[in-house]
């Protein structure tokens, strides 16, 4: 530390900001991380609250839902809808990308903010300007889009088959803004990695997290401009009256598909890649191990990310696309389940022999690789194109997907958040409450899930408002298994507010981190105070080694953090 | 910005300046923006071979002047970076607003073929061939306004000798969108 | 940063060894160059057409990127990633045309698609008017 170094901060203090300046119209990234936070767990109530609904209105039909009542068909596909969409660009991105993104790129490679903060500001408010255009869709007229969060046209791109005119624009208008946003935040993320790294912060020395989140951004940008194009001509087909997808007119709907999952797919592994490097870097502090193997990591994620490109077409197996591309994909599709085993067998191999500590963040990390695991092995059954005719659109491909978003986008989350919630707030959260949360999540979480892939098998197909019309669906074992779900829906919700009270009264009451360094990890964040102030560290730091020297052999101290000199 | 510039923006470990890096990714997204677009046009176009009857109504004559005027701002705003890295403030102004009567030029005569074409009955809906035509042109319009705009706030800057290392990045920027109509142009207007 | 090169004109370089007499020289072949890609598709020759017309562009697109962005200068990545990202669009045309190009394939045809070439295939008569 005793470093004499060029680099002061002498212009933040100044003067005082006003409240105004420091959290309506920051320049801090840690504040700008908080907004995205806060705004994504906000999006994510809402979500988890249209979760219910349809759930009771799927388990019981006809149900007068407590908190909602009767909901009515349109209402019902308009709810699922948005569920995903929510879900995935406005719980998923911002908290994952955006937020852990903002909060932890500079602090982890020693620097004292982002390299654009004005970039980074303008990025949180277009992002905020998308979730008002987006809510706003649900009160106009007809309301919110109901043609699933994938808007396949003809249903998306004509008012007079989705019946919902202002809705369906509204929708997609907030998914562009929401796009605009996160392009503007990943140059904003990649260019600080590549720039700002602390003085001695080689390549092979920045934390897996970092990494993770940077080349989700580059994923990002890579894969959603075709969409955005595709965005705009969708837009023009709903408001104007163009054929792009009209097939009557020349168009293709099968484009569309491309244009969407040709992003989609990747989509998936933007918010895995900083899930797996969040929870790299729980499991790395809580079992006193080097990372099993770094560059195996930093590799299979490169390899994860090209192959991620190659992947899309098996969303669309019995769209009508090309059978000799059906065959390509799936080989593709079983391929890139390599990659992702390998990185799970490095963090099982992190965990051999290490001194084991089942803090809440900890257990979220495990609980992570869990239940991820069953996630990955169902994707197997639906990559080959054969089974994935039987099983495509039903609740088994929801219970796939789901065993893969929950865990990355909640339960990696909780892992994240237990874990730097010292560092953001200066105060501990409680490890009891947090363990009950803990359990309560995964029980809750698997009894949501495991029942649909027994559903999905048997032949429930999803989106289906009513399954009492089909008289072969309707019968009272899978009705049971449904509501098995339904409940279980309802349990993993009220564990929620055991977290939610212990994040809001952790935040002004909860045992204060008395030291920077709580954890006894290595990377740079911990160097700083907590909470940092603003511009992070009093002295930049400097690196001399890796961020996973735990445990290092002739060492009195069982860490060894990144910027000690001896 | 001076005394709120974070030491983050002032590292620079590729050996390249952060905001030239940023303007790199910037235009690496937007060659996937523009690529998808373009491509969706050409699968379509080589489907229907009957779109060569809808791009002879194009009018070569006006997207020709607008290829010279745009080649010509592109030379415009590469001299004016010459003279903002040799600090002759001046001319490096008065070349930046040459790039931006340049998109001016540029903008008239789209707004002309446009209202001609339109008052010839092809409007966006058509066909499909006009949808894309209006489309990408629109799309590349729009960077061009926005370049335009950054220019004119640049230009402000450069009369101070400020921040005079955002000639390059804008220029970058506006060869890109050269590039992009170098593309358009005989994608919508020569191939017949 | 700006290591001029000794020489024998009054003019100043740049950091790039160019000076403006350089980048008019450049502009004036993109004018000739854009003026060939312009008269060449006016023989009607498809092959004349396509090489004129894109094989030019790609040319005048390199000189641009070579001589006015400089992308010659950048760190090595820089193409590479531009590259990729072009590559990203290349991966798109070809496993999305064997849809949405083609009108028919194994199993599949595309009936809406091909009543509309039939409906125009006379189009290179009136072409001609």
């Amino acid at each position: 530390m005793a470093t004499t170094h060029a680099e002061h901060h002498d212009h933040h203090d100044h003067h005082e900001m006003s409240f105004w300046e420091k959290y309506i119209f920051p320049l801090d990234h840690k504040v700008i991380g908080m907004q995205y936070l806060f705004t994504g767990i906000l999006m994510g109530v809402l979500g988890a609250f249209f979760s219910y609904v349809f759930r009771m209105q799927n388990a019981f039909p006809g149900i007068e839902v407590p908190l909602f009542g009767l909901v009515t068909s349109a209402q019902y596909n308009s709810l699922i809808t948005n569920h995903g969409t929510i879900m995935i660009f406005w719980f998923a991105m911002p908290i994952l990308v955006a937020a852990f993104g903002n909060y932890l790129i500079p602090l982890m490679i020693g620097a004292d903010d982002m390299v654009f903060p004005k970039i980074n500001r303008l990025s949180y408010q277009i992002f905020l300007l998308s979730v008002v255009v987006l809510i706003g869709s649900f009160f106009v007229h007809n309301g919110g889009f109901g043609g699933a969060w994938t808007a396949y046209p003809p249903l998306s791109a004509k008012a007079e088959y989705n019946l919902t005119p202002w809705g369906s624009i509204l929708w997609l208008v907030a998914v562009v803004l929401e796009f605009v946003a996160f392009l503007l935040g990943g140059i904003n993320f990649i260019t600080t990695l590549m720039n700002s790294r602390a003085k001695g912060m080689k390549m092979m020395d920045i934390p897996i997290v970092c990494w993770m989140i940077v080349l989700a951004s580059i994923l990002f940008m890579a894969s959603a401009g075709p969409l955005i194009a595709g965005a705009a001509m969708l837009l023009f087909d709903q408001t104007i009256g163009t054929g792009f997808f009209d097939p009557a007119r020349g168009g293709d709907p099968i484009l569309w598909q491309h244009l969407f999952w040709f992003f989609g797919h990747p989509e998936v592994y933007v918010v895995f890649l900083p899930a797996m490097g969040i929870v790299a870097e729980v499991i790395t502090t809580f079992s006193r191990k080097k990372l099993f193997a770094y560059k195996v990591v930093l590799f299979t994620t490169f390899a994860t990310g090209i192959l991620s490109f190659f992947v899309w077409a098996h969303h669309q197996f019995i769209a009508g696309i090309d059978p000799r591309l059906a065959n390509i994909f799936t080989v593709t599709t079983l391929l890139i389940s390599i990659p992702i085993a390998e990185m799970l067998f490095v963090y099982i191999a992190t965990l051999w022999g290490g001194s084991i500590e089942l803090t809440s963040a900890m257990l979220f990390a495990l609980g992570f690789l869990a239940t991820f695991l069953v996630g990955g092995v169902t994707g197997i059954f639906l990559g080959a194109s054969g089974a994935d005719i039987y099983f495509h659109d039903t609740y088994f491909v929801l219970a796939h997907f789901h065993y893969t978003f929950v865990p990355i986008a909640v339960i990696a989350v909780f892992a994240g958040l237990y874990y730097w919630f010292p560092k953001m707030f200066g105060r501990f959260m409680d490890e009891t409450l947090g363990k009950i949360h803990f359990w309560g999540t995964m029980v809750g979480f698997n009894g949501i899930f495991m029942p649909l892939f027994f559903t999905g098998a048997a032949g429930d197909h999803r989106r289906i408002f009513d399954f009492s019309n089909f008289p072969e669906l309707a019968v009272s074992s899978l009705q049971h298994l449904r509501m098995v779900a339904t409940i279980s829906v309802i349990i993993t919700i009220l564990f929620q507010f055991v977290f939610f009270w212990n994040f809001i009264y952790s935040m002004f009451r909860g045992r204060k981190c008395t030291e920077n360094n709580p954890w006894k990890a290595n990377t740079l964040e911990w160097v700083a105070a907590c909470p940092p102030p603003h511009g992070n560290f009093l002295v930049m730091p400097e690196v001399y080694r890796g961020p996973y020297e735990y445990s290092v052999p002739g060492r009195e101290l069982d860490y060894w953090p990144q910027n000690e000199k001896v | 910005m001076g005394t709120t510039t974070p030491i983050a923006t002032t590292r620079s470990v590729t050996g390249m300046p952060t905001g030239r890096l940023a303007v790199w990714w910037v235009i690496g997204s937007e060659i996937v923006i523009f690529g998808g677009l373009l491509m969706c046009y050409l699968m379509l176009r080589l489907k229907f071979p009957h779109w060569a009857l809808n791009s002879s109504h194009t009018n070569t004559f006006a997207g020709g002047v607008n290829t010279f005027v745009l080649l010509t701002s592109s030379l415009s705003i590469v001299l004016a970076h010459y003279y903002a890295e040799r600090k002759e403030e001046l001319k490096a102004f008065g070349l930046i607003w040459a790039t931006i009567f340049g998109g001016l030029c540029f903008l008239v005569i789209k707004g002309i073929e446009w209202t001609t074409e339109i008052q010839n009955g092809f409007t966006i809906t058509s066909s499909l061939f006009w949808s894309f035509y209006y489309t990408a042109a629109g799309l590349h319009a729009l960077h061009v306004i926005a370049g335009m705009c950054l220019m004119g706030w640049i230009s402000i800057d450069v009369l101070q000798k400020k921040n005079m290392h955002r000639v390059e990045l804008i220029g970058i920027y506006w060869h890109f969108v050269d590039l992009v109509w170098i593309f358009l142009f005989p994608l919508l207007y020569i191939a017949k | 940063m700006a290591e001029y090169v000794a020489h024998s004109h009054d003019e100043h370089k740049d950091a790039d060894g160019h000076g403006p007499s350089f980048y008019i020289k450049i502009w004036a072949i993109l004018l000739v160059l854009f003026a060939i890609s312009v008269i060449g598709p006016e023989f009607g020759h498809r092959t004349v057409t396509l090489i004129t017309a894109f094989g030019i562009a790609l040319v005048k697109a390199y000189m641009v990127a070579v001589n006015f962005m400089h992308i010659k200068h950048e760190r090595k990545y820089i193409p590479y990633i531009m590259f990729a990202m072009l590559g990203m669009v290349f991966l798109f045309y070809i496993a999305v045309s064997t849809d949405v190009q083609a009108t028919s394939g194994t199993n599949w045809e595309n009936a809406a698609a091909k009543a509309i070439i039939e409906e125009n295939k006379d189009f290179e008569h009136h072409l001609e008017h």
